[in-house]
């Protein structure tokens, strides 16, 4: 599960989606691979403006990956003024596109469900009683 | 014609199998009045949309909005996912997408995930764009339970008839009208659409589709920039002497 799907998930119990700390999900125990993907600048500058970026910096922490600058990158950062994507742009895509979650638990912030990844497919599947 | 998606690696004994639904979805997102829709709706300069399929199952409608993004929205900067309540529908659906990717790159858009879960629950909410949903719509005296994760791995040792039954029915039995599980969804749309939001959602004749409509234009609306909830049959199939047996409704918010 790409790094970047995590910006769209959150814990799927009713009565947690309510509070802050649902979202963003964090990753405990997990295994991550690099998964090589045909980059799409245009996208991940289209998606940069929808991307929670402090949750995204909490997830490099939490992960142990480099670390993400206080502030996301502006327009201007991403594209050299030869119209080629730079180093910063490339960095994203590696981070949210090819950095994947194979195995692990994603854990609520707010009720401490751990959701098992398993072949790099996250289950957010609750037992009857909890849902 | 836009080619379809290959599925051939399915098993379909666990996994619904493409039909007549799956490919009204297919002509209907690709038709010029919805293309054009779309394209409106979220024009170039915008940010990247995020389209969401509900019960992908084998995932054909949804590799076939990845692999023509560039001529469905007019742009290759469309993220998708999806969501399936039936784990190995999840990855014959990441499979599927991923096929149909790779021989259609300067066409496709950006698959994100498929990922186990029931409708939009796990959905952080007002982050989907695009909703697309070919429900469990059959009329049925009772609703298969949702499988629970904790017996994944039991599950899948037992590998059993009673197992593969109990997966299918999770994509066909709708309850009551077989609306009881589209009914659902529709009481999470509001929640689950961002502002520019729009579902997709297929339904045959014994779910009322004219009830349905009504009831979805008397929604309540979300705030106070948004005037009214809309609703619009954009395709309807199996049509004979006047009796229609599927039909899509796109359900969508002005403001």
């Amino acid at each position: 599960m790409k790094l970047l799907t995590l910006n769209f998930l959150t814990c799927a119990r009713k009565t947690c989606k309510a509070t802050a700390a649902s979202f963003p999900l964090h990753c405990r125990e997990v295994e991550l691979e690099q998964v090589e993907m045909d980059p799409n600048p245009l996208f991940i500058k289209n998606m940069l403006p929808r991307l929670d970026w402090k949750a995204m910096k909490g997830l490099t922490q939490e992960l142990g990956l480099p670390q993400l600058p206080n502030e996301a990158p502006s327009e201007e950062e991403l594209q050299g003024a030869d119209g080629e994507p730079t180093q910063v742009l490339n960095d994203l895509h590696t981070l949210l596109m090819e950095t994947s979650v194979v195995s692990g638990k994603l854990v609520c912030g707010n009720c401490e469900y751990e959701y098992p990844v398993k072949d790099g497919i996250a289950s957010f599947l609750l037992p009857s009683h909890m849902v | 014609m836009l080619p379809t998606p290959s599925t051939s690696h399915v098993n379909y004994d666990q996994v619904y199998e493409p039909a007549e639904d799956s490919y009204l979805l297919l002509d209907t997102l690709s038709s010029a009045s919805e293309t054009a829709f779309l394209q409106r709706r979220f024009p170039q300069h915008a940010t990247s949309p995020l389209v969401v399929e509900i019960g992908p199952g084998s995932g054909v409608v949804l590799a076939f909005v990845t692999a023509h993004a560039g001529r469905i929205f007019a742009r290759r900067n469309v993220g998708t996912l999806g969501v399936d309540v039936n784990p190995v529908a999840c990855a014959a659906t990441r499979q599927t997408v991923q096929t149909a990717s790779a021989s259609a790159r300067a066409d496709c858009g950006v698959f994100l995930d498929a990922v186990n879960g029931d409708l939009t629950t796990a959905i952080k909410p007002g982050s989907v764009d695009v909703l697309i949903f070919n429900p469990p719509y059959v009329p049925s005296e009772s609703l298969p339970s949702l499988p629970v994760h904790d017996e994944h791995d039991a599950a899948d040792a037992r590998g059993s008839f009673a197992r593969d039954s109990h997966l299918l029915s999770l994509s066909t039995d709708g309850g009551i009208d077989g609306m009881e599980i589209t009914n659902r969804l529709l009481a999470q749309l509001d929640v689950a659409l961002s502002a520019r939001g729009v579902a997709y959602i297929l339904l045959c004749a014994q779910n009322k589709p004219e009830i349905v409509m009504a009831q979805v234009r008397a929604w309540p609306t979300r705030d106070a920039s948004m005037l009214r909830w809309n609703v619009e049959k954009v395709a309807s199939s199996g049509r004979k002497a006047g009796w229609e047996k599927l039909c899509v409704i796109r359900i969508w918010s002005d403001r």
